[in-house]
């Protein structure tokens, strides 16, 4: 019986869960005994969000095997309705930290029906071509949030789209007390932050529970089934677009929900902040990490987005280095000398394991 | 008459990303990547053609052409080093690989040059005065028409008639066969590269004559443009990049004249996802399908 | 037309002269029950080209068939059509007396053809144990948050799901193999996980594309072995293309011949060496004439 297969998985799936929870536990010690300062624990809500970026991006370039250059535009969209949830609901739900749960639910449910939406023209089409669609729907949707004003009243919301630039947040008419909360071109503003480091070690939990999970499902195996052989998978009756879709809807929903948090971490934020770059920067993240794996995602998120913060000492060249680094790590990694080096100590290992394991 | 100069606008600025998708639609018909730094090469054909000009005092035709032999250079050094060794890697790591280089690219010229705008002196001045002067085109606008078809016209002359060509469309169809025939395969991909390349630093100094500023990321948005440019017309195809190219400037100035400002490049990128759906392989692309 | 003739010697004595009744050709075990699968008319053609046409064929419930016929002929597009890679031009498809006109790839796949291919596509970087596992796909019921929640469905259906898998497994001699990567298996095994994995899928006819295809002499012995075994276990219908002769004349009952997109005839091993239009087309009007 291919239990032994099984149990590894379990095994891998366990550590990465045992690992994010020893993590959280030693920063938020070192964070309540002040060992951290103020930009280093600024820093925290951030790589919990870039964190559930990345795994979720991994979702659908490394499971689904689909390069998605528009990542950014669904943390968009839940970063921008989880503030206004958050926003107008400040006075109905008084406890921050249930509106903050709500928040992240509507900005994962919002970011999952755009990803629906997107989901339908760019699911046919394939490799490169779908990575270019992705990336047009990621400035698309940046261009439709900079138009958006929104605010809230008595009366409830207030939502204008601003096509032509020549609306303001004063035609909001909005009553006495109340409150703007997009503005447009300047995106959120005066957002009361309640995005907490907890929140964010949740919300990890959460997407690990849930990408971990179906990739050892049967919906899983589909996916990955479909990446490997999209003919061959459609042979074996699985309904190709289906997977598809549960995989691109299931990651644009965490990216969502990974939006609210970031956006709920500053009092101002502007739509722009999701672009092209945003995109690539998580996508480097994964592709660093290794596709497909998980805790390399982690892993390569935490060191990558401290990288640049480290550097600071080098001022003007940091992200020269970054630069240097990140060209210098995929010469390495991708060098076949190395490549069977590593596999070869790779395969030793895991030799030398299962000698332990028979012979125990 | 106003849509005629929107009309206009829109070919010009449309010539530019046809510029830059030639050179794109090259790169990757032969080496099959998107190589994310060509926007980055077009930035710093600017800022070359910009010192010649102004520091060195030279000519502006000489300068650009300064700038075309640096951006040369320049190309086949970061295929060199940056794309070469990974021949045979996952496709994703060559993506990383040239956003890296479009890092390094754009942080460098922040250092060298600062992030302060240079006001960048047009290749040609003065404008065309028609219809009495209701309609007025700037020599840049023709000049710029006039080099773009230039260039699509000996571009598909040199892939379709020369040695180094044929090598070329061989080189884009089966890379193994074509060394087994005895073309140098290495040797054909810088070549691309350097073509691309001088068309890059063309493109820069266009780009920079019709929209004065010139930035360590000015050429980012219009790279990528023109990668959707090159899509729209069937990527690895020289008339569709052209074709392509025209398109999406047109598309663009009618949109931020007619539609909205703010939405512009929306509206660029809505048309290439519906051409996209009607035709998967683009404009004048072919469709390969897989065999079962 | 005319000049799609002069490029096919041997076409004009083909057509007219195919009679018909040899594509009703069943084994006489089959004859009382309704076919499984049955093509009238089917046809298709690639911009102008017929790659196959007025083909009819009719396989009995349980009957091991072969499809011969030469190098280009359209055996494997008989099985693309069939399996809906693509959709025919013309003709209908009846599997057990259903249409699959409107179906898609995956939905024949569960109203019961299941197939391998000639360029095996296996998928390369999962377990053995896992390809067949995603052939068991649609015999899991559990959803998708009852795999993300890990309900008790979820851990019924995977150890059901993962026995019958090793069962499939060993019927192929590949169990000790399970949790090695498939595309780490020498060829002739990679084969017969293609079939393990399409006969998880609980087909009722099953197409094989050049199952021997790369085997040596033993292992298409044991093969040929293999599907009678399939067919008596399962009591289904196996279709397969095979360009080793001493296979198809050994296992199949019937033998459909195919040339030039046409079905030339169809029936038992001897009626097919004795007619004289199939001859023809393997060895020319020549080769007829001598022989």
């Amino acid at each position: 019986m291919n239990m032994k297969r099984y149990l590894k998985d379990a095994r891998s799936d366990l550590l990465t869960y045992a690992g994010v929870i020893i993590a959280f536990i030693i920063i938020s010690t070192l964070k309540s005994h002040g060992a951290l300062n103020r930009s280093q624990s600024g820093l925290l809500v951030p790589i919990c969000c870039y964190i559930v970026m990345a795994v979720s991006l991994n979702l659908t370039v490394g499971i689904l095997g689909d390069l998605s250059l528009g990542h950014a535009g669904f943390m968009s969209v839940g970063a921008f309705s989880g503030v206004v949830t958050a926003m107008s609901l400040m006075n109905v739900i008084p406890s921050a930290p249930a509106r903050l749960a709500l928040a992240m639910l509507v900005g994962a449910v919002c970011a999952a029906i755009v990803g629906f939406l997107v989901g339908i023209p760019v699911l046919r089409l394939n490799g490169d071509y779908l990575a270019i669609v992705t990336l047009a729907f990621g400035e698309i949707i940046k261009e439709l949030i900079t138009c958006l004003i929104v605010g809230v009243d008595s009366e409830g919301l207030h939502v204008i789209f601003n096509v032509n630039g020549s609306k303001t947040a004063n035609d909001l008419t909005l009553l006495d007390g109340g409150r703007i909360i997009i503005k447009g071109a300047q995106g959120a503003t005066g957002t009361k932050t309640i995005a907490t480091f907890s929140a964010g070690f949740v919300l990890i939990m959460i997407t690990l529970v849930i990408v971990q999970n179906l990739i050892r499902s049967r919906h899983g195996r589909a996916i990955m089934a479909v990446r490997d052989n999209r003919i061959a998978a459609d042979s074996v009756g699985i309904p190709v677009t289906k997977y598809k879709m549960m995989a691109f809807v299931t990651s644009a929903s965490l990216a969502g929900a990974a939006g609210a948090l970031f956006g709920l971490n500053y009092s101002n934020l502007a739509a722009a902040k999701f672009d092209f770059n945003t995109s690539i920067l998580v996508l480097v993240f994964v592709v660093l990490g290794g596709l497909g794996n998980i805790w390399g995602s982690i892993i390569a998120t935490v060191i990558l987005y401290i990288l640049p913060e480290a550097l600071r000492g080098f001022a003007n060249y940091r992200m020269l280095i970054y630069a240097i680094v990140l060209i210098v790590v995929m010469l390495t990694t991708n060098n076949p000398v190395l490549k069977n080096y590593i596999a070869s100590l790779r395969s030793k290992f895991s030799k030398d394991s299962e000698k332990e394991a028979s012979a125990s | 008459m106003k849509f005629l100069a929107y009309l206009v606008s829109g070919i010009s600025l449309g010539s530019i990303y046809a510029i830059i998708a030639l050179g794109y639609t090259m790169v990757y018909g032969i080496a099959k990547m998107l190589n994310f730094a060509h926007g980055d090469v077009i930035m710093v054909g600017g800022y070359i053609s910009f010192l010649a000009a102004t520091n060195l005092g030279l000519p502006v035709l000489l300068s650009v052409l300064v700038a075309m032999v640096f951006c040369t250079v320049l190309g086949i050094v970061i295929e060199g080093l940056a794309y070469r060794p990974l021949r045979s890697a996952p496709s994703l790591a060559v993506l990383i690989t040239a956003i890296g280089v479009s890092y390094f690219l754009q942080n460098a010229a922040l250092l060298i040059f600062g992030a302060n705008p240079k006001a960048y002196t047009p290749v040609v001045s003065g404008t065309l005065k028609l219809f009495d002067g209701q309609l007025s085109i700037s020599y840049v606008s023709i000049v710029t028409v006039i080099c773009c078809i230039v260039i699509m016209l000996a571009l598909t002359a040199f892939t379709g008639k020369t040695r180094m060509g044929k090598a070329m469309r061989a080189c884009s169809e089966d890379k193994g066969a074509a060394q087994l025939m005895g073309i140098n395969v290495n040797r054909t991909i810088s070549l691309t590269f350097a073509i691309g390349s001088a068309l890059a630093a063309v493109a820069g100094a266009l780009l920079c004559s019709f929209s004065p500023t010139l930035m360590p990321t000015t050429g980012s948005m219009p790279g990528i443009k023109a990668f959707t440019a090159a899509v729209f017309g069937g990527i690895g195809s020289i008339p569709g990049a052209f074709i392509g190219g025209i398109l999406l400037g047109v598309i663009e100035a009618l949109g931020r004249a007619y539609i909205s400002t703010q939405l512009s490049n929306s509206i660029v990128f809505a048309v290439l996802i519906i051409i996209l759906l009607v035709r998967p392989a683009g404009l004048l692309g072919k469709r390969t399908q897989e065999k079962v | 037309m005319s000049d799609s003739k002069k490029r096919r010697p041997g076409l004009e004595s083909v057509s007219p002269v195919v009679p018909v009744q040899t594509t009703y050709y069943v084994p006489e075990r089959d004859v009382d029950k309704s076919p499984i699968l049955q093509c009238i008319n089917l046809g298709i053609s690639f911009g102008g080209l017929k790659a196959v046409e007025d083909f009819n064929l009719t396989l009995g419930r349980t009957e091991i068939a072969g499809l011969i016929g030469p190098n280009g002929a359209g055996k494997t597009t008989i099985f693309n059509l069939l399996t809906k890679v693509y959709q025919p031009t013309h003709g209908t498809i009846l599997l057990d007396g259903k249409d699959t006109a409107n179906m898609s790839t995956a939905q024949v796949n569960r109203a019961g053809i299941a197939r391998t291919f000639q360029n095996i596509r296996l998928f390369h970087n999962q377990t053995v144990a896992d390809n067949v596992l995603i052939g068991l796909h649609n015999e899991m019921d559990y959803g998708m948050l009852g795999g993300i929640l890990r309900l008790p469905g979820y851990w019924r259906a995977e150890k059901i799901a993962r026995q019958r898998a090793m069962e499939y497994l060993a019927l192929f001699h590949l169990d000790q193999h399970a949790d090695e990567l498939a595309g780490s298996l020498p060829y002739g095994a990679q084969r017969r996980l293609e079939i393990a994995r399409a006969l998880a899928t609980n087909p009722s006819l099953l197409l094989l594309d050049e199952p021997a295809a790369g085997m040596n002499p033993s292992e298409t012995a044991e093969l040929m072995e293999n599907i009678v075994k399939i067919r008596d276990t399962f009591h289904i219908a196996i279709l397969l293309i095979e360009h080793d002769m001493s296979l198809v004349m050994n296992i199949c009952e019937g033998i459909a011949v195919l040339n030039f997109g046409r079905l030339i005839a169809k029936g038992n091993a001897d009626a097919i060496r004795n007619d004289p239009t199939v001859v023809e087309a393997y060895l020319g009007r020549k080769g007829a004439k001598e022989s």
